[in-house]
């Protein structure tokens, strides 16, 4: 057990906690952007920044582990002023377009910008990705990516590498050009992404959107929420089912303690409880590469043997 | 093979025998050679033909059937580049400079077997009332000295045994054989050396904690990535001298406990890489590498590592990263490489320069060491002299020098009777010192309080002609696209100061460009996640402190008072003028109009500002404000 002083709380932690999980442990919240909980730390945004023992040099919290003694300061005016700036440089280079913006409401940037009083684009500088918001990636029938809105958090990245067979995503190019890029910068059609959605449910803004959601135009605080899980194999994923009037859809939550998430299990679980059963998309390879390909609900759940034993077993019983 | 200490020496008589008139007190008297002839054999040398002047000699040698007489020696770099290609003739260490190929028929004739010297073909500085001085005479090498270039100029990099007839790999078996790694690690921290790759770690501290780290395996890795603009020092060791390298990091391997190193070397430096592959095949062939070494239970092996040609690949976790075949970029640390290196090993990474002293450390002690330099910064630094400055080459001086010995006696002064401005160390991470502190020390801590820093050697001379904002405005244009682009603060704040930079030379800058810059500066040292952008605005402050009426004058007037930023410069004729119209047939775009013998006048609507006529004008009519 270490014992540190975090805002001049007494607190308690174990060895090998950074000092964020130490803090949230305690109700102490430090911004961040690219910490997940089921992730190894990046330490790329550098919104964590907190004070260690009066220093002027601050740490990151999220890679920083505690240390018996540790007296850690989280909202100092000079941490808060860093901070201001960190959030500065991102919006300086983001669209403002939370209004038509599907994660508003659920958005970190918009969260932090909010409570650090910070506003769009004070210097007309370069933009990338483009000067407004657009989604830069349609190809794919469950995902879709905007660029524009991209902080180079890294987490798509890092929860897509979990699975190794998977690992589609990695950044390309260097410092101010750096993006995020399917296999060799190809679309997600064209890509090796099997549309499990661990991105989309690990993205802090609205960079990566579940096109499903987003086509039904439900922003989750005007929906009724509910976590339900997936019953097509032992691991149960989480999703949440999203309803609004007559309308029900269901988006993949944040894959934690090992599950994987995939498409089947999204395919089922949204048979089972959405409003209307839209067209499922498979990928297939073709002579132009990888394409998403319209399928019917039965081959896309695997259900064609099931089903064909049930019909023949009972029409055998009612010969 | 395998090595023993009766061995080591017997190659080292052996080879002496021939080595006789290489100028270390090694020299033998009963020479078989009455001359040797040492030609420098590095990229700046070669890359004026030092190679085709090797190959002609030679051929004098072979027709004439004089090789007995005659040893033609391909070296290290002397450090003088700029008087390149240098051609050394031994005895006497006379001095050839800027040879062309047909020269060497003059001094072969001549010098080689008239005994005469070729007066016209020796460097001015070098020649006396009574004959001609040494080359480690001349004023350019008169306060240095040499520890980590100690064989450079003197020994074939290309051949082991020359390396071993200097004394090389007797620090090795001294280590191996007569001291514990505890000992070796002693002597190190003694020796109080301080890691020359920009940081000023001090060295013993380093390997202490590697060898305290627990683990089985663990690593050594040489970081020969040398990235900034302008700089190196680490190519002209590994070109030089590879083979004080590879025995430092078979020293480091025994101190440590590691039997694994790698050298991470730019791929841009093709010849060092070359004969690094070739040293470290030698190496292996005598035993001096590999499986028990000198008979010992050490063994050590030495890979090379071709680096991805990215400069933050030299910050020790982007290259870790980047060995392991990963996307090289830096992580947060802890963990330190120490404990998680290479592969999540206990690791230790120095820099070329840094083993470069170690065997002669061991081999003379650490007293000897800290004789040299300062209390706090023992040893040498060897450093990368250009810009405005008359001699551009290598330099290794003992610690403590100052700038202005530096600038004034070893470099030669300004050329062209130009002012002096600043100098600028630390490369990108740096800053630059103005005139105020010229007497300034040079030494890890007198340095960063001059608001510069050490860094890895480079060293870049400024003239009145060289505008400051340009300069900040240079390193952050380098910086922003080495910026490896993973933390918010550096790939958007280095962004950010340069498009502000850039808006200052072009004019467009307003009373809010300098509050911005330093709010950013400030920004991106604080919060960045590694040294590169932690350093990055550096060259921004340091700039601003010493010549802030430069910035203003670009903001406010909208002027630049050394006539570089373009947009803010123009061009006219003053009443000098002779009307000889040569200004006017140079112009590209025809905006120079006068008639013969009259007053001529610039269109400055018109004018492309390409500066050929302020170049041409034989009477100097022409400014530029
Ligand atoms: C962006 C960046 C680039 C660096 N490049 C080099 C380099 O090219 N060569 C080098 O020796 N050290 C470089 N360093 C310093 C290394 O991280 C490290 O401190 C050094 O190799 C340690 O060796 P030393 O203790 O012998 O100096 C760089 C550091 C940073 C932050
Ligand atoms: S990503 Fe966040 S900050 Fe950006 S537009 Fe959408 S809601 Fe607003
Ligand atoms: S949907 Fe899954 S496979 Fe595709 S990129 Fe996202 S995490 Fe990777
Ligand atoms: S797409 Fe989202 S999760 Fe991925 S790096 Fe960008 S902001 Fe982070
Ligand atoms: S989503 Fe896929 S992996 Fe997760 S429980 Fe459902 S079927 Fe299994
Ligand atoms: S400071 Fe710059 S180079 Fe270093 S990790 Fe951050 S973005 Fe990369
Ligand atoms: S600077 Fe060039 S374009 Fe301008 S007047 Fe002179 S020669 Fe002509
Ligand atoms: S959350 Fe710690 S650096 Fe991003
Ligand atoms: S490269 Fe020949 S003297 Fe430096």
């Amino acid at each position: 057990m270490i014992k540190l002083t975090i805002n001049g709380q007494k607190v308690t932690a174990e060895e090998g906690m950074s000092i964020l999980d130490a803090a949230l442990a305690h109700g102490i919240e430090i911004p961040a952007l690219c910490h997940d909980p089921d992730l190894k730390p990046e330490s790329s945004c550098r919104l964590c920044l907190v004070e260690v023992d009066g220093r002027r040099w601050p740490r990151v919290a999220c890679g920083t582990p505690v240390r018996d003694g540790m007296v850690v300061e989280t909202e100092t005016p000079e941490i808060r002023a860093t901070r201001r700036e960190i959030l500065q440089l991102l919006l300086d280079n983001h669209p403002n377009d939370c209004l038509t913006c599907q994660k508003a409401g659920e958005c970190l940037l918009q969260k932090y910008a909010y409570e650090y009083g910070v506003t769009f684009r004070t210097h007309d500088g370069a933009r990338r990705g483009g000067e407004r918001a657009r989604f830069t990636d349609t190809s794919s029938p469950y995902i879709l990516r905007d660029e524009s809105k991209c902080i180079l958090c890294g987490k798509c990245i890092s929860t897509c590498a979990v699975l190794n067979e998977r690992s589609v995503l990695s950044f390309a190019g260097r410092g101010f050009e750096t993006k995020v890029a399917a296999d060799r910068d190809e679309t997600l059609e064209a890509s090796t992404c099997v549309s499990c959605s661990r991105c989309v449910a690990v993205c802090p803004v609205g960079a990566l959107i579940d096109r499903r959601v987003r086509e039904k135009k439900i922003r989750p605080w005007e929906a009724d929420r509910q976590t339900i899980q997936c019953k097509a194999c032992e691991y149960g994923c989480e999703y949440e089912v999203l309803e609004k009037g007559d309308e029900r859809v269901i988006r993949p939550l944040a894959p934690s303690e090992g599950r994987p998430l995939c498409l089947k299990g999204r395919l089922y679980v949204e048979a089972e409880v959405s409003s209307d059963l839209r067209t499922p998309f498979k990928k297939e390879e073709t002579e132009k590469g990888r394409k998403f390909v319209r399928t019917t609900w039965i081959e896309a759940l695997e259900l064609d043997r099931i089903l064909d034993r049930i019909t023949s077993t009972e029409s055998e019983s009612t010969k | 093979m395998s090595m023993t200490f009766e061995k080591l020496k017997e190659i080292r008589e052996e080879t002496l025998q021939h080595m006789n008139l290489r100028g270390l007190p090694t020299d033998r008297p009963n020479a078989p050679y009455r001359w040797s002839v040492a030609i420098c054999m590095e990229t700046s040398c070669m890359s004026s033909k030092a190679r085709e002047i090797k190959q002609r000699l030679l051929e004098l040698i072979e027709r004439d059937g004089k090789g007995d007489e005659i040893e033609v020696v391909g070296t290290g770099c002397f450090g003088l580049c700029e008087a390149g290609p240098i051609v050394i003739v031994r005895p006497g260490e006379t001095f050839y400079y800027h040879l062309n190929v047909e020269d060497i028929d003059l001094i072969y004739e001549q010098h080689l077997l008239g005994g005469e010297p070729v007066r016209d073909l020796i460097y001015p500085e070098s020649i006396t009332e009574d004959g001609y001085l040494s080359y480690f005479d001349i004023p350019f090498m008169e306060h240095q000295e040499r520890i980590a270039l100690r064989s450079s100029g003197h020994i074939d990099p290309e051949d082991i045994r020359e390396y071993i007839a200097f004394g090389g790999y007797e620090a090795l078996y001294k280590a191996l054989v007569e001291m514990t790694p505890d000992e070796v690690i002693d002597v190190i921290t003694e020796s109080g050396l301080r890691g020359r790759g920009g940081g000023g770690f001090l060295a013993g501290r380093k390997w202490r904690a590697t060898q305290a780290s627990p683990g089985d395996e663990k690593f050594i890795i040489c970081n020969a990535d040398e990235g900034d603009p302008g700089a190196f020092m680490d190519r002209s060791i590994l070109e030089g001298d590879p083979h004080s390298v590879i025995e430092a990091m078979a020293i480091a391997g025994y101190a440590i406990g590691s039997d694994q190193g790698y050298v991470y070397v730019r791929a841009e430096y093709p010849i060092a890489v070359e004969r690094l592959e070739n040293a470290i095949g030698q190496a292996n062939d005598l035993g001096l590498l590999g499986e028990n070494i000198f008979g010992t239970d050490f063994s050590f092996d030495l890979e090379i590592r071709l680096g991805a040609g990215a400069f933050v690949c030299g910050e020790t976790t982007a290259l870790t990263a980047s060995i392991e075949g990963r996307r090289g970029t830096p992580r947060s640390r802890p963990p330190y490489s120490a404990d998680k290196g290479l592969w999540g090993k206990p690791t230790m990474i120095n820099n070329v320069e840094t083993f470069a002293n170690i065997p002669y450390i061991l081999l003379n002690g650490p007293e000897a060491f800290k004789k040299i330099g300062t209390e706090k910064s023992p040893g040498t630094k060897v450093f990368a002299l250009s810009g405005k400055i008359k001699n551009v080459g290598l330099v290794e001086i003992p610690m403590g020098t100052t700038l202005r010995q530096v600038v004034e006696e070893i470099g030669g002064g300004i050329p062209n009777g130009k002012a002096f401005k600043a100098v600028q160390t630390g490369g990108p991470s740096g800053g630059c010192i103005g005139p105020e502190h010229l007497d300034t020390p040079i030494d890890f801590d007198s340095l960063t309080e001059v608001g510069s820093m050490m860094g890895s050697g480079g060293m870049i001379i400024m003239d009145e002609d060289n505008c400051a904002v340009d300069v900040a405005r240079f390193y952050m244009d380098f910086i922003a696209d080495e910026s490896c682009g993973k933390c918010t603060p550096c790939r958007e704040g280095t962004k950010r100061m340069l498009e502000i930079l850039i808006d200052i030379t072009e004019g467009r800058g307003d009373e809010t460009s300098i509050p911005r810059l330093e709010r950013l500066a400030k920004t991106t040292e604080l919060a960045s996640l590694c040294a590169l952008g932690q350093t990055a605005a550096n060259p921004i402050l340091s700039t601003l402190k010493t010549f802030r009426d430069e910035y203003e004058a670009h903001i406010k007037e909208k002027r630049c008072p050394a006539g570089v930023c373009k947009a803010l410069t123009n061009y006219f004729i003053t009443d000098k003028c002779i009307g000889c119209g040569l200004c006017a047939r140079q112009c590209p775009v025809s905006c120079i109009k006068g008639e013969r013998k009259e007053l001529h006048v610039i269109d400055t609507e018109q004018c492309i500002k390409c500066g050929l006529c302020f170049e041409k004008c034989p009477v100097k009519a022409i400014v530029k404000k």
